[in-house]
C-alpha cells in the first residue's frame, strides 16, 4: 500500500466529520433565506465554536479511555469569572483572560489528579468535580450579570477583512497552540498508548501518567476557552445549569460524530470539531426549513443516532463472540 | 565463564504469588556474545524469572548483579534503561498507534519538544530492515496486522532499544517457517555483534539450531545447566518433568463402550487457531485435551459451545449435525451441553452477586414458570448442588467472591450441573485451587462420566490429564498431533508429544500401543 492510503485511514474519522459537515452546511446555507453570504456564515461559526471548544477538551480525555463530564461546568465557572476579570483597560483585560484560563487549566488538573493518582472512575470523579465548578459559578452569579471589555468581544466574534469569521481564526490559532504541540509530543503519544492499551503502554516505559494528567489538564484549558468565548458573545455571565450539562452531553455526541472512540486510544481533535459543527448544523437545519422547534431535539436525536451507527458495522466483522464484550 | 565477570546474574531469587512458589532460589548466570536457552514446562517459573529481570515483577529475595555491580529494577523502563529488553509471549505493542509509533514508543526523536516524524519513520525502517521484516509498512495501525507480522514488529521494536541484553519469550510461536528462518538469522547476527540472547521456547529443534546454553527450570528452581547438544531430547524431556503424582485419582473403569459417540467434530478449523481436527466423545468417557497451552484448547472448547463465527467443518451431536450459534444454544436441552471456563472470576462468576443467584443463572429457564423464578424448586436444586458438591460457605446469600478459590470453582461447576448437563467441557478447572478440591472435582468427573456423562476436559497439568484421563489428544499449533489412550497415557509421552518431537528415542518408549 501507498503512503497516502494509510494517511486516507488514519484520518477516516475526521474526514467522515468533515463530510458530513459540508454536507449539512450546503443544505443550509442553500435553504437559508440569505443564502451562503458572510453573515450567515460569522452566525453559524460563532455558535459552532463553543461546542467546538468543549469538544476538543472531551477529546483529550476521551482519547485516554476516559470521560471528563464537568467540561460544560469549566465552561460556565470561566463564563461567570469572566463577567468579573475580563474588563477595564487593555492591560487589565489581558491580565483577566490569563487569570480566566488559568482558572481553566487548575480546574482540568484537579479532574486528572483525582482520576490519577486518586485511581477514582473519570465518569464519577467528573460528575463530582463538575457539581464543585458549577457551586463555585453560581456564588460567582447569583443571578445572570456582569459584563466584559466589549472592544475585544466585539473584534473576536466579528470578521476579519468583512469576511472570515474571527471566532473561526481563533479556533485555528487554539488548535495550532495546544492541539496541535499535544498530539505531536511524547506526552500526547502517551495519553493515546494509554487509552489504547494501558498495560502494553506500561509494559514499553511509556510515561502514562504524565501524558493523562496533561490530557486532563489541557481539557480544563479548552474548556476555559469555550468560557471566555460565551461570555464574548452574551456580555454577560450566568451560571446556567441545564446549559451547562447540554454542553457536556453534545460535546460527547460530537466528539463519537468526529471519529473519536470512546473506549480511547482513537480520533482527533479536529475531528471532534467538525462532530461539534456538524452537531449545531443538524439543529440549525429545522430553522431553515420552518420545522416547528417542538421536532428539533427528536430530530438531532434521529440524525445522531444515524451517524454513530456508522462505527457501529465493525463489530459485524467479529470472529470470537467474546469480542464483543472486550 | 570462569575468572571473567558475568554479564548478567542471578543468586538465590525467590518469589511468591500468595502461597504459590513459583521461584525458589533459583540462579542464572548469562554471558555476552551467546545464546542462552530456557527449558521447563508450563508453571516451571521461566515467566516469573523473565518478568524479574525485566523489571515487571520484584523478587521476594535474591541478588541480580550487571556487570559485577548489584542492581534491582522498579519497572520495565529502568529494565531498558540497563539495556535489558524483554519480548513478551503477551504482545506490549499498542494496537491504535502505527508500527512507527510502536517501535519508538519508549524514546520517541524529538525536535522542538515534538515528535519528529520523519526522525522516527527512519528510526522504524532500520529497525525493521534490521529484523528482516521491511514487507511492513511503518505507516500501518498495529491492530490491521496479522499476528505474526506484529510479532515481527515486536522484535523490531526491541532492536530499536539497542539493547544488551534481548529476551524473547515465545517469540517466534506465532511466526511463519519463513519468518522463524529470518528471525533465527538476525539473532545469529545479534550474537556476533556481542548482545547475550535469553531465548524462550518449547520447540526442541530451535533450541538445537539457536542455543549455545541452556538452563532447565522445573518447580521454580534451576536443576541444570549444560552446553548445547550435549543431552538428548530424551534426556531434556526426563530432566523436566522429575516430579513424583502427589494426587489421588480415582480408579478409571476397564475398556471402553462401543456406543454411538454423543460429542462429535469433523474437520474443524476455524481463523488460524483451530486446523483441521476430528475428535469424538463417548457417554462415560472423560477425554483429555492436552499440549503446551495456546494451542488451540481454549479455542476448540470455545467452537463447541457456540462462541466462535465462521467456524468451518462440522459438529455432531449423538451422530446428526448440529448448528451451535451461541451458549444458550448450545446449552438447550436438545445437546445439553456446558462449559467451565478458564477464568472463573470473569466468565464463570458474578463475583458481588450472592452464591444463590450464581448457581441459579445457567438454569433460570428450568426453574422459572411463566418467567417468574420458583423459589421452592430453586432452593430444592440449590440444596443438592451445595451437598453434592461439598461446597463450603457462610451462607447461600453472601456474596460468591468472599468464597475460596476451590470453592468458588465448584460454584462454577455445580451452577452447569443444576442443567444435569450431558456434554461437559472443562477448561482447566484446576487452575490455582487447592490439592484437596482438585481432588474432589476429578472424583466428581468420574462421577459424572459413570452416570453417562460425555467430558471434554483440558488441562495444563500433565499429571491430571493422565490420572482422570480415558483417553488424550495432544494439540500443538491448533491441530491435534497425537492421541494416546489407557496405559500410553505418560508424563514422557504427553510431554514429548506436546513439544512435537519426532524423535525415534520417545516415539521407542510409547511401546506397541501407540
Amino acid at each position: 500500500m501507498k503512503d497516502w492510503r494509510y494517511l486516507l485511514a488514519e484520518q477516516r474519522g475526521t474526514l467522515l466529520a468533515l463530510g458530513i459537515f459540508i454536507v449539512m452546511f450546503i443544505i443550509y446555507t442553500t435553504n437559508h433565506p440569505a443564502g451562503f453570504t458572510a453573515n450567515v456564515v460569522q452566525t453559524a461559526a460563532n455558535k459552532g465554536v463553543l461546542l467546538a471548544f468543549v469538544a476538543m477538551a472531551q477529546t483529550l480525555v476521551v482519547i485516554t479511555a476516559g470521560i471528563d463530564l464537568s467540561v460544560g461546568m469549566i465552561l460556565l465557572l470561566t463564563n461567570c469569572l469572566a463577567s468579573w476579570l475580563v474588563v477595564g483597560t487593555p492591560l487589565q483585560t489581558a491580565l483577566g483572560v490569563i487569570a480566566v484560563l488559568a482558572a481553566g487549566l487548575v480546574c482540568g488538573a484537579i479532574n486528572g489528579a483525582i482520576v490519577i493518582y486518586g485511581r477514582l472512575q473519570p465518569i464519577v470523579a467528573t460528575i463530582a468535580t463538575g457539581a464543585v465548578y458549577y457551586g463555585i459559578g453560581l456564588l460567582l452569579r447569583p443571578f445572570p450579570g456582569g459584563s466584559v471589555n466589549e472592544d475585544l468581544a466585539d473584534a473576536l466574534t466579528g470578521k476579519l477583512f468583512d469576511v472570515i469569521p474571527t471566532s473561526l481564526v481563533a479556533l485555528l490559532v487554539v488548535v495550532l497552540v495546544v492541539w496541535v504541540p499535544f498530539s505531536r509530543s511524547e506526552f500526547g503519544r502517551a495519553a493515546y498508548a494509554a487509552g489504547s492499551s494501558e498495560t502494553a503502554a506500561y509494559m514499553s516505559g511509556v510515561p502514562i501518567r504524565r501524558g493523562k494528567f496533561l490530557a486532563y489538564a489541557l481539557a480544563g484549558l479548552l474548556a476555559s476557552v469555550g468560557g471566555l468565548f460565551l461570555t464574548f458573545f452574551t456580555y454577560t455571565g450566568e451560571a446556567a445549569y441545564a446549559s451547562g450539562n447540554s454542553y457536556t452531553l453534545f460535546s460527547i455526541a460530537a466528539v463519537v460524530l468526529g471519529g473519536v472512540s470512546l473506549f480511547g486510544g482513537k480520533g482527533s481533535a479536529i475531528g471532534a470539531i467538525f462532530g461539534a459543527l456538524a452537531f449545531r448544523t443538524i439543529g440549525d437545519l429545522l430553522f431553515v426549513f420552518d420545522f416547528d422547534p417542538l421536532w428539533q431535539p427528536l430530530f438531532q436525536g434521529v440524525i445522531l443516532l444515524i451517524a454513530v451507527s456508522l462505527g457501529a458495522f465493525a463489530l459485524f466483522r467479529v470472529r470470537n463472540r467474546l469480542e464483543w464484550f472486550l | 565463564m570462569d575468572g571473567v565477570v558475568p554479564l548478567f546474574r542471578m543468586e538465590g531469587i525467590s518469589k511468591r504469588y500468595g502461597g504459590v512458589r513459583a521461584l525458589e532460589k533459583a540462579d542464572l548466570t548469562v554471558t555476552a556474545g551467546s545464546i542462552h536457552a530456557i527449558l521447563g514446562e508450563n508453571g516451571a517459573g521461566k515467566s516469573t524469572l523473565i518478568k524479574i529481570m525485566a523489571g515487571v515483577v520484584a523478587p521476594d529475595e535474591g541478588r541480580i548483579t550487571l556487570d559485577g555491580s548489584e542492581v534491582s529494577f522498579a519497572s520495565p523502563a529502568a529494565a531498558n534503561q540497563a539495556g535489558i529488553v524483554c519480548i513478551f509471549q503477551e504482545l506490549s505493542l499498542i494496537p491504535e498507534l502505527s508500527v512507527a509509533d510502536n517501535i519508538a514508543i519508549s524514546d520517541p526523536p524529538k525536535r522542538f519538544g515534538m515528535i519528529d516524524r520523519k526522525a522516527q519513520r527512519r528510526i522504524a525502517e532500520e529497525a525493521l530492515a534490521r529484523a528482516g521484516a521491511s514487507d511492513i509498512h511503518p505507516r500501518a495501525l498495529v491492530k490491521d496486522l496479522p499476528l505474526s507480522r506484529r510479532q515481527m514488529v515486536e522484535i523490531a521494536k526491541a532492536l530499536a532499544r539497542k539493547p544488551r541484553i534481548l529476551i524473547l519469550d515465545e517469540a517466534t510461536s506465532a511466526l511463519t517457517a519463513a519468518d522463524v528462518a529470518r528471525v533465527f538469522e538476525v539473532l545469529k547476527r545479534l550474537r556476533s555483534e556481542g548482545l547475550a540472547l535469553l531465548y524462550i521456547s518449547h520447540r526442541m529443534n530451535e533450541i538445537a539450531e539457536l542455543a549455545d546454553h541452556c538452563t532447565v527450570f522445573r518447580n521454580g528452581r534451576n536443576v541444570a545447566s549444560y552446553p548445547a547438544g550435549s543431552k538428548s531430547d530424551n534426556e531434556v524431556v526426563e530432566l523436566m518433568i522429575g516430579r513424583k503424582y502427589s494426587h489421588i485419582f480415582p480408579p478409571k473403569p476397564a475398556g471402553a463402550q462401543a456406543t454411538t459417540p454423543v460429542l462429535e467434530a469433523r474437520n474443524l478449523s476455524w481463523a488460524d487457531r483451530l486446523d483441521n481436527i476430528s475428535l469424538s466423545v463417548r457417554a462415560g468417557e472423560v477425554v483429555g485435551l492436552g499440549g503446551l497451552d495456546g494451542q488451540g484448547q481454549r479455542e476448540l472448547l470455545l467452537a463447541f459451545f457456540g462462541v466462535l463465527r465462521g467456524l468451518r467443518g462440522e459438529v455432531l451431536i449423538d451422530g446428526k449435525p448440529a448448528s451451535i450459534s451461541s451458549p444458550k444454544a448450545a446449552s438447550d436441552d436438545g445437546i445439553g451441553m456446558a462449559l467451565i471456563p478458564e477464568d472463573r472470576k470473569t466468565e464463570g462468576l458474578m463475583l458481588p452477586m450472592t452464591v444463590r443467584e450464581n448457581l441459579s443463572f445457567a438454569a433460570l429457564d428450568r426453574l422459572a414458570k411463566g418467567g417468574i423464578i420458583d423459589r421452592a424448586a430453586e432452593q430444592r436444586l440449590i440444596d443438592d448442588m451445595v451437598a453434592l458438591l461439598a461446597i463450603k460457605t457462610a451462607g447461600l446469600d453472601i456474596p460468591v467472591g468472599a468464597l475460596s478459590g476451590g470453592n468458588q470453582q465448584k460454584v462454577v461447576i455445580a451452577k452447569w450441573l443444576m442443567r444435569q448437563p450431558r456434554i461437559i467441557l472443562l477448561n482447566d478447572p484446576t487452575r490455582g485451587i487447592d490439592v484437596g478440591t482438585k481432588q474432589e472435582i476429578y472424583q466428581l468427573m468420574r462421577k459424572l462420566a459413570d452416570a453417562g456423562a460425555a467430558i471434554l476436559f483440558y488441562s495444563t497439568d500433565y499429571d491430571e490429564l493422565i490420572g482422570c484421563c480415558d483417553r488424550v489428544l495432544v494439540l500443538y499449533d491448533g491441530s491435534v498431533k497425537r492421541e494416546l489412550v489407557g496405559a500410553d497415557i505418560t508424563e514422557h509421552a504427553l510431554i514429548a508429544s506436546a513439544l512435537n518431537i519426532h524423535g525415534e528415542g520417545v516415539d521407542m518408549k510409547q511401546g506397541a500401543g501407540a
